[in-house]
C-alpha cells in the first residue's frame, strides 16, 4: 500500500512528482509526430505523382530519395541531418553576414523526420495511385472534368482507401521514430521519461509509465484510423 | 431529320492511329447528322473501340480533322511529329457534350448513384446540386433505378450499373451519346434491361454512335451501319443493306456468323 502511494506521488502531475514532465513529453511527441506526419503526406503526394510523371530526371532523383532515405537507420539520417542542417544554415547565415541562429527542437525534429516519413509515404501513395482502376479515371476524363477537379472528386477519394492501411503503419512508425529526436536533446516522452528516471533512480516505474503512454496514443490513433477506413471504404462490399 | 440540312452533330475525316508499328486506324470517316444512330460493328481488334475513343479524345488520334456540332477540333503538331489537342480547355468543353457509356460501366465506387449523375452536371457544368438531384431523380426513374438512388454502384447488378451510367451521361444533356459495348460485360440475362434504355434513346431522336456485337439490336435501332474491318471502313449503309445485301465479301461474312 505504501509503495503504490509512493508511485502515484512520483506520477503525481504537480512536482515534486513527475507526471507533468511525462505529460508534457508526451505533448511534445504528439507535435512531432504529427507535425512529421503531415509534412511527410506532403512529399509522399509530391513524390508520387513525380514518381509517376514520366520525367526521367525527376522520376531518378525521388529514386534516390526514397532509396537512401529508406536503406539508412533513422538514428543516423536524424544525427546527420539535423547537425549538417544547422550547420549548413549557420554557414548560409554567416555568408549573408547574419549571426548563428538556435535552431528550434521542435521545428528541427519534425523536418528531419518529417523527410524520413516522405520517402515512405512516396511509395504508399505510389501504390495506392497505381491500384486506382483507369476506367474511374477515363470516366472523368470522358464528363470533361479538368486535372485538379479529377484529382479532388475522383483521384484522392480513390487513393485514400488504398493508402489508409499503409498510413496507420506510418503513424504507428511515426510515433516511436519520435523518440530518437531525444538523441539531439529535444525532450519528448522518452527523454523526459528518462530525465525522470534518472532523478529518482525509479526506472523501472517511468519507463513503464512512459510505455503506457505510448500504447494509449497507439490504442486511440487505432480506433481513429479503424473509423476512418471504415468511412472510405463505405461504398466498398466486404470480402465474402 | 436526316436529311443532311443544317449542321452535323459529328463530323470525323481521315482518322489514324498508330500504336508503335500497328496501325489501328487507317483512315476512318464518319458524319452523323442529329437523330442518327450509327452502330459500328465489326470482329475484335478491327478498331472500332478505338475509333469511338478518339472522337471523345480519350485517344489521341495521330491524324485526323474532327468537327462537333460545327465546331473544329483544333490541333498542333509535336516535337514527336504526332498530333495533340491545341487546347485541351476546348476538348475538355467538347467533351461534356459527348456523353460516353463505357463497356465496364466505370462509375465512381465513392458515390451513390445520385452521386454519380449529378457529379459533372454540378462540379463541370455548375449546375445548382437541387436542380441536379431533381434532374436526376427523373433520368433514374427513367432508366429504372429510382429505388436505387441512394445505393453505392458496387451493390447494383452489372445491368443496373449500366443503366445508371446511361443516367450518368443524360444528365450532361450530351448532344451526341457514345456507347462503347455497352452490354458486352453483362451476364446474358441482363443485356436485354440495357438495351431497352438504349433503344427507348434512339426512339426519341437522339444521336448516337453505338460500338456494339448486338447484331439484331443493331439492325433495329440503326439509322445506319458501319462495318469496320481492319482499320478500315468496309462497309457503310442503311441497316438493311449492310446486313440484308452487303457488298463487301468479309461483311457478307461477319454478319452472317453473327445472325447464328
Amino acid at each position: 500500500m505504501n509503495s503504490v502511494n509512493s508511485i502515484l506521488e512520483l506520477l503525481s502531475i504537480n512536482p515534486p512528482g513527475w507526471g507533468g514532465v511525462l505529460l508534457t513529453g508526451a505533448l511534445a511527441t504528439l507535435l512531432i509526430s504529427m507535425g512529421a506526419y503531415f509534412l511527410g503526406m506532403v512529399l509522399g503526394l509530391f513524390g508520387a505523382f513525380g514518381k509517376l510523371s514520366g520525367f526521367r530526371s525527376i522520376e531518378w532523383l525521388l529514386q534516390l530519395y526514397t532509396t537512401v532515405v529508406r536503406a539508412v537507420p533513422e538514428l543516423i539520417l536524424i544525427i546527420a541531418l539535423y547537425y549538417a542542417g544547422t550547420d549548413g544554415l549557420n554557414r548560409v547565415l554567416a555568408l549573408v553576414d547574419l549571426g548563428p541562429l538556435e535552431v528550434n527542437g521542435l521545428l528541427a525534429a519534425v523536418i528531419v523526420l518529417g523527410f524520413v516519413q516522405g520517402a515512405y509515404m512516396t511509395e504508399v501513395l505510389r501504390g495506392a495511385i497505381l491500384a486506382i482502376p483507369v476506367g474511374q479515371l477515363e470516366a472523368a476524363k470522358a464528363f470533361g472534368m479538368r486535372p485538379a477537379l479529377r484529382f479532388r472528386r475522383v483521384i484522392l477519394p480513390a487513393l485514400i482507401p488504398n493508402a489508409l492501411p499503409g498510413f496507420a503503419n506510418l503513424w504507428m512508425g511515426v510515433v516511436k521514430d519520435s523518440a530518437l529526436i531525444a538523441v539531439v536533446g529535444y525532450q519528448e516522452l522518452a527523454l523526459a521519461a528518462r530525465v525522470a528516471a534518472s532523478n529518482t533512480k525509479q526506472y523501472m516505474v517511468f519507463f513503464l509509465a512512459a510505455a503506457a503512454i505510448y500504447l494509449t496514443i497507439t490504442l486511440i490513433s487505432n480506433q481513429i484510423f479503424t473509423a476512418l477506413e471504415a468511412y472510405y471504404r463505405r461504398g466498398q462490399r466486404e470480402l465474402a | 431529320m436526316h436529311a443532311g440540312t443544317g449542321i452535323p452533330a459529328l463530323a470525323v475525316r481521315d482518322v489514324h492511329k498508330r500504336y508503335g508499328a500497328h496501325e489501328v486506324l487507317k483512315g476512318i470517316s464518319l458524319t452523323a447528322q442529329k437523330g442518327d444512330v450509327v452502330s459500328i460493328i465489326g470482329s475484335s481488334g478491327s478498331g472500332k473501340s478505338t475509333f469511338l475513343r478518339c472522337i471523345n479524345f480519350l485517344e489521341i488520334p495521330d491524324q485526323g480533322a474532327f468537327q462537333v456540332n460545327g465546331e473544329d477540333v483544333k490541333f498542333r503538331i509535336g516535337h514527336d511529329g504526332k498530333c495533340h489537342p491545341a487546347s485541351w480547355r476546348q476538348i475538355e468543353r467538347l467533351r461534356t457534350g459527348l456523353g460516353m457509356v463505357f463497356q465496364s460501366f466505370n462509375l465512381w465506387p465513392h458515390m451513390t448513384i445520385v452521386e454519380n449523375v449529378i457529379e459533372a452536371p454540378v462540379h463541370v457544368l455548375g449546375v445548382d446540386r437541387k436542380v441536379a438531384v431533381e434532374k436526376a431523380h427523373g433520368l433514374l426513374t427513367k432508366v429504372g433505378l429510382y429505388d436505387k438512388r441512394d445505393a453505392y454502384p458496387a451493390f447494383l447488378s452489372g445491368g443496373q450499373q449500366q443503366r445508371a451510367s446511361i443516367a450518368r451521361a443524360l444528365c450532361m444533356d450530351p448532344s451526341v451519346m457514345l456507347f462503347d459495348e455497352p452490354t458486352s460485360a453483362l451476364d446474358p440475362e441482363l443485356v436485354s434491361e440495357v438495351l431497352k434504355v438504349i433503344r427507348s434513346l434512339a426512339e426519341e431522336g437522339r444521336t448516337m454512335l453505338l460500338v456494339t456485337h448486338e447484331m439484331k439490336f443493331a439492325r433495329d435501332v440503326s439509322t445506319r451501319v458501319l462495318f469496320l474491318h481492319q482499320g478500315q471502313v468496309e462497309e457503310d449503309g442503311p441497316p438493311d443493306q449492310v446486313f440484308g445485301a452487303p457488298m463487301s465479301s468479309r461483311c457478307k461474312e461477319f454478319v452472317g456468323a453473327g445472325s447464328h
